[in-house]
């Protein structure tokens, strides 16, 4: 038995020199693999799935419609996984997405967690990653990378937006019902900040878990806090639990609930009742112009619902990605992102958006307010516009960035 | 605010009730997960998913049929009922020769089959279910505002727990299950027919799991993984109780409750985890539980 | 024995051949999911005690290293001594709690254990809570070996992992492995010939414990990270089911479960994650029900039947 384990040991070491000579090399080429691949990785089913899930696979595939189906006379195909909001089985889909099919470029991703463990891999295997789901603003400073852009908001954009609103209507003091990850320490520290800045008070904070089961507890503090304002650092499903088990406990009668990622998804779930008056920071609503309108009523078509931010940011970033391809004329990735951080975007989503030297796309965000059931014509015109904010001011300034990659 | 070591006492009160609350679900789930070892000497890893299936069939009664909740609360749990004799005659009965941890892989596989089947059908985001029009608004109890629901929840779980008891230990239906499951040899010579009762045992456990979820249905969301959520924190229950005292499970499922209220104002990152620290302690100390006799 | 030879030196080299033909990532992963379950094998097939909360030690093994590697720059190849030597220290603790419980309460102490370890991975700031612990260098092992390209790495993992086949193979083959399975057959009649019963499981727990570990630290540096999942009780749940299909008590079933299992995750993931759980539902009851033996144990009877000969 001895022998056998010694030579056991020599053919291991040979076979380790020997594993060295066989590095794995990508082929050039104009179009890698005679296609053009796009990623879509969502949540399919879990909390966050109504706000991209199937409609952001949707949306992708209407870009590439759009764009006419071809590009450099190469097909264009979308494939679409389920992270299941596990940032082990994101990183995963995406590696072998990358190493053994060939796609060029993951979308959506609505998960920061998820997305923050995706972008590393995609800076391993340098390839680009359109972030449109996830808020954390850690994608942009810590965690920044070459080949990571973050598209659609983040939790600077709307937690300042909506928080500067907020105290400016005399919600002063702020109690915090977080959810424990990268996202909601994200979104309560930046909502913080802007709630400081504009005179307010933040007086405590609890930490649930991803997709609690039950918010009363946490409910319960924020009560026994006496602040006049509680904010909900979480989406999706928590939000919408959150707001359903307050009325059940009759918050309402003496403090705000303030949604500070709300999604379109959310207000009609919940319907306008519960959610009349309350202030919403997006970058993208259906009946906002001509073109949204366009866009919005083909989504619904296929959907039966209006594009959430995420889902139209999909669109949106799916077709930017093409017509980067197109006028660079390949889809090697550090050729399309040359291209794409020195145009100028324009479609139904964004107009007059730029990509940032810190991978951030910025453009001009809207703050609304929920229109009370009275003033509502239809199932989806829940929001009335009351302002707009200048990219500059809306967006974390390029001077404060922690991201390497800016020179400053 | 009157404060005990540092805390509101309103603060306290609140969490305490909220914990009540909580309690009688660990009571109901582990009078029945009780039951089904005290009697049949299995660990049913299923009870979880049972209970999760009580609150679908709820939600499916409503959205499919038409049927509120009231009709859900007596059909669920009954159709619960049903799938656990299924289950007890179909996979369990061939497992009684064996080792009882074959018994234990069994459910567990069971239990991933319904959570995945529901999964797969309604996604992992959660079903809402409303509240009972008749429990609207809330009680003011002057430290809190308590939704009138959430009252309604102790009270019907007090009763069904106590009532189950009494069906077990005075009635005589309840002396033959446990007569049945003590000898059944000798049960049986008298004429009694015993795998009828050891279906019926596994039946009253799975019913009780059933009418824990509708009764939760309302309440918390209506999602395939509120099984998996409950189910190791009600094991632990039941260890602690005594595996096999109904008694205990009772006592210990709504002490554990409030316990837990109260871990979540002082320490709330141990709130978790107090219930599973208790069970090692008991454990190590008194195996057999604190109400439980060691077989 | 020239045959069993023969078969072991065909297995090597479709190892050694194989990341030329099979993804190498999905290979690795496999590799350490076998490892683990070699591992729980050795306490549950072997020594006849079911622990529920294996996944415990994998996850302790899994963050050691990956903060330390992360952190505070330690090349892989001490994180990963340092993993298995975290989860050793881990399994002495548990085990010394629970083995002295039998049958379903030693089962039901260890999830709570493993519990327990889950929240502290959840509350404890060095795990990184939700998020985990990502972006683990791959480094250099022994100062010249490039872990970054995936199949050095596997040749690595590859070479874990046959020492530690090697290694149970050698316990299981010992006089102390023969005391195993007589605490597995009858522990009365062990403890009447006088052996310290407890002794003995206390070791095959902390054996168990530290390749588990080794299973999870190897883990953390294919992936470069280490999240929740891996403490999760559904891993626990996954390696038990792994055995099981593979055939308890034989010391290759559990690496066939695992590439079995891992394999069929890795295939059913794009049509439709919850029907994986469905599908692992189910072969977990009929293997239970119908095929207690698992895929190498039916395998073996059948051959010992039509071959008449006495396999080992």
């Amino acid at each position: 038995m001895k022998n056998t384990f010694n030579r056991m040991i020599l053919a291991g070491i040979l076979l380790l020199a020997a594993g060295q000579l066989f590095s794995q090399t990508a082929a050039p080429g104009k179009i890698s693999g005679d296609v053009v691949k796009l990623g879509v990785l969502t949540d399919m089913s879990g909390l966050y799935s109504d706000i991209g899930g199937q409609g952001s696979v949707v949306a992708a595939q209407m870009a590439v419609d759009e764009f006419g189906g071809k590009v450099l006379g190469k097909p264009i195909k979308v494939i679409s996984a389920d992270h299941q909001n596990k940032a082990d089985v994101g990183a995963n889909v995406a590696r072998q997405w990358f190493d053994t099919q060939g796609v060029d470029v993951i979308l959506d991703v609505l998960n920061s967690g998820v997305a923050l463990a995706v972008s590393k891999v995609a800076n391993e295997k340098h390839r680009i990653f359109l972030v449109s789901g996830a808020g954390s603003t850690r994608l942009t400073n810590e965690d920044c990378n070459p080949y990571t852009i973050h598209y659609v908001y983040d939790t600077y954009a709307t937690g300042t937006v909506t928080g500067k609103a907020v105290v400016e209507h005399g919600g002063n003091t702020w109690f915090f019902i977080t959810a424990d990850y990268a996202f909601g320490h994200s979104l309560q520290d930046d909502t913080s900040k802007a709630v400081t800045a504009a005179g307010g008070k933040v007086v405590g904070s609890v930490l649930h878990p991803l997709n609690a089961p039950d918010f009363s507890s946490y409910l319960l503090q924020a009560q026994a806090s006496g602040a006049k304002v509680i904010g909900m650092a979480n989406a999706g499903g928590d939000t919408i639990n959150t707001i359903k088990t307050a009325a059940q406990f009759g918050v309402s009668n003496k403090q705000t609930l303030a949604g500070l990622l709300i999604f379109i998804s959310d207000i009609h779930a919940l319907g306008l009742p519960l959610t009349q008056g309350m202030y919403v920071a997006s970058a993208f609503y259906w009946d906002l112009n001509d073109d949204t309108r366009k866009f919005s009523k083909a989504y619904q078509a296929k959907t039966g619902k209006m594009p959430t931010m995420v889902q139209a940011g999909v669109y949106s970033s799916a077709l930017e990605y093409l017509r980067a391809v197109k006028a660079a004329g390949t889809d090697d990735p550090d050729a399309v992102l040359k291209q794409l951080k020195g145009m100028t975007l324009n479609d139904a989503f964004v107009k007059n958006g730029k990509i940032r030297p810190d991978g951030r796309m910025v453009r001009d965000f809207y703050l609304f307010q929920v229109k009370t059931p009275a003033e509502s014509k239809g199932p989806w015109d829940v929001y009335k516009l009351i302002s707009t904010v200048p990219a500059d001011q809306a967006f974390q300034p390029l001077s404060l960035s922690r991201c390497p990659l800016v020179k400053k | 605010m009157p404060e005990i070591f540092g805390v509101p006492l309103v603060a306290l009160l609140g969490q305490l009730m909220l914990g009540l609350v909580n309690g009688c679900f660990y009571a109901l789930l582990s009078l029945g997960l009780s039951i089904i070892f005290g009697m049949l000497n299995i660990i049913n890893f299923a009870h979880g998913a049972l209970y999760m299936t009580g609150a679908v069939f709820a939600w499916i009664a409503l959205d499919q049929f038409g049927l509120g909740y009231w009709w859900a609360l007596l059909l669920a749990p009954l159709t619960v009922a049903l799938l656990g004799v299924l289950i007890e005659r179909g996979l369990l009965r061939w497992l009684y020769a064996l080792d009882p941890l074959y018994g234990l892989l069994l459910t567990f596989g069971l239990a991933l089959v319904l959570e995945g089947l529901f999964r797969y059908r309604y996604g992992v985001s959660g079903l809402p279910y409303a509240q009972p029009a008749a429990f609207d608004g809330a009680f003011n109890l002057g430290f809190m505002f308590l939704p009138k629901y959430r009252g309604w929840v102790v009270v019907a779980s007090l009763l069904v727990c106590f009532g189950t008891w009494a069906l077990i230990e005075w009635t005589q239906l309840g002396a033959y299950l446990r007569a049945a499951t003590e000898n059944p040899r000798l049960v049986q010579a008298f004429g009694i027919n015993v795998p009828a009762m050891v279906s019926i045992t596994f039946a009253v456990g799975a019913g009780l799991a059933g009418l824990a979820g509708v009764l939760a249905a309302p309440q918390t969301q209506v999602s395939p993984l509120m099984g998996t959520n409950l189910i190791i924190v009600v094991f632990a229950v039941v260890v602690i109780g005594g595996m096999g005292s109904i008694l205990g499970s009772i006592l210990t499922g709504l002490g554990l409750g409030l316990i837990e209220g109260l871990t979540k104002v002082f320490y709330s990152q141990a709130s978790n985890t107090v219930v599973f620290v208790i069970m090692a302690l008991v454990l190590l100390m008194k195996p057999a539980g604190l109400f439980g006799r060691e077989r | 024995m020239k045959l069993r030879v023969l078969g072991y030196g065909v297995l090597l080299l479709l190892g050694v051949l194989a990341p030329f033909a099979v993804y190498p990532v999905l290979l690795m992963k496999a590799l350490c999911g076998a490892l683990f379950a070699c591992a729980f094998n050795l306490l549950l097939g072997y020594t006849g005690l079911l622990s529920f909360g294996h996944a415990a030690f994998f996850g302790a093994g899994a963050y050691a290293t990956g903060y330390l590697v992360k952190a505070h720059g330690l090349s892989p190849g001490l994180g990963i001594l340092a993993g298995t030597a975290a989860a050793l220290v881990l399994g002495l603790i548990f085990g010394g709690i629970s083995i002295r419980r039998q049958g379903i309460y030693f089962a039901m102490i260890t999830l709570a254990l493993a519990q327990l370890m889950y929240f502290v991975f959840l509350e404890t700031s060095f795990t990184g809570g939700e998020d985990g612990i990502q972006g683990i260098p791959r480094g250099r092992l022994l100062w010249w070996i490039n872990l970054e390209n995936d199949r050095t790495l596997y040749y690595v993992v590859f070479a874990i992992f046959v020492f530690s086949f090697w290694l149970i193979y050698r316990i299981i083959h010992s006089p102390f492995g023969q005391v195993l399975k007589a605490i597995r057959e009858n522990e009365m009649r062990a403890i009447s010939l006088g052996y310290d019963v407890n002794r003995y499981k206390l070791l095959a727990f902390v054996l168990s414990a530290g390749l588990s570990g080794l299973a999870g630290a190897t883990n953390s540096i294919v992936f470069t990270f280490v999240t929740l999942s891996d403490a999760e009780w559904h891993a626990s749940g996954d390696v038990v089911l792994m055995t099981l299909l593979g055939g308890l008590g034989t010391i290759f079933g559990p690496v066939v479960g695992a590439f079995t299992i891992i394999g069929l995750q890795n295939q059913l993931a794009e049509r439709g994650g919850s029907l994986v759980t469905v599908i692992m539902g189910t072969i977990f009851i009929l293997c239970v029900l119908l095929f207690r033996r698992g895929i190498v144990g039916e395998v073996a009877a059948l051959y010992r039947r039509v071959v008449g000969i006495r396999a080992g």
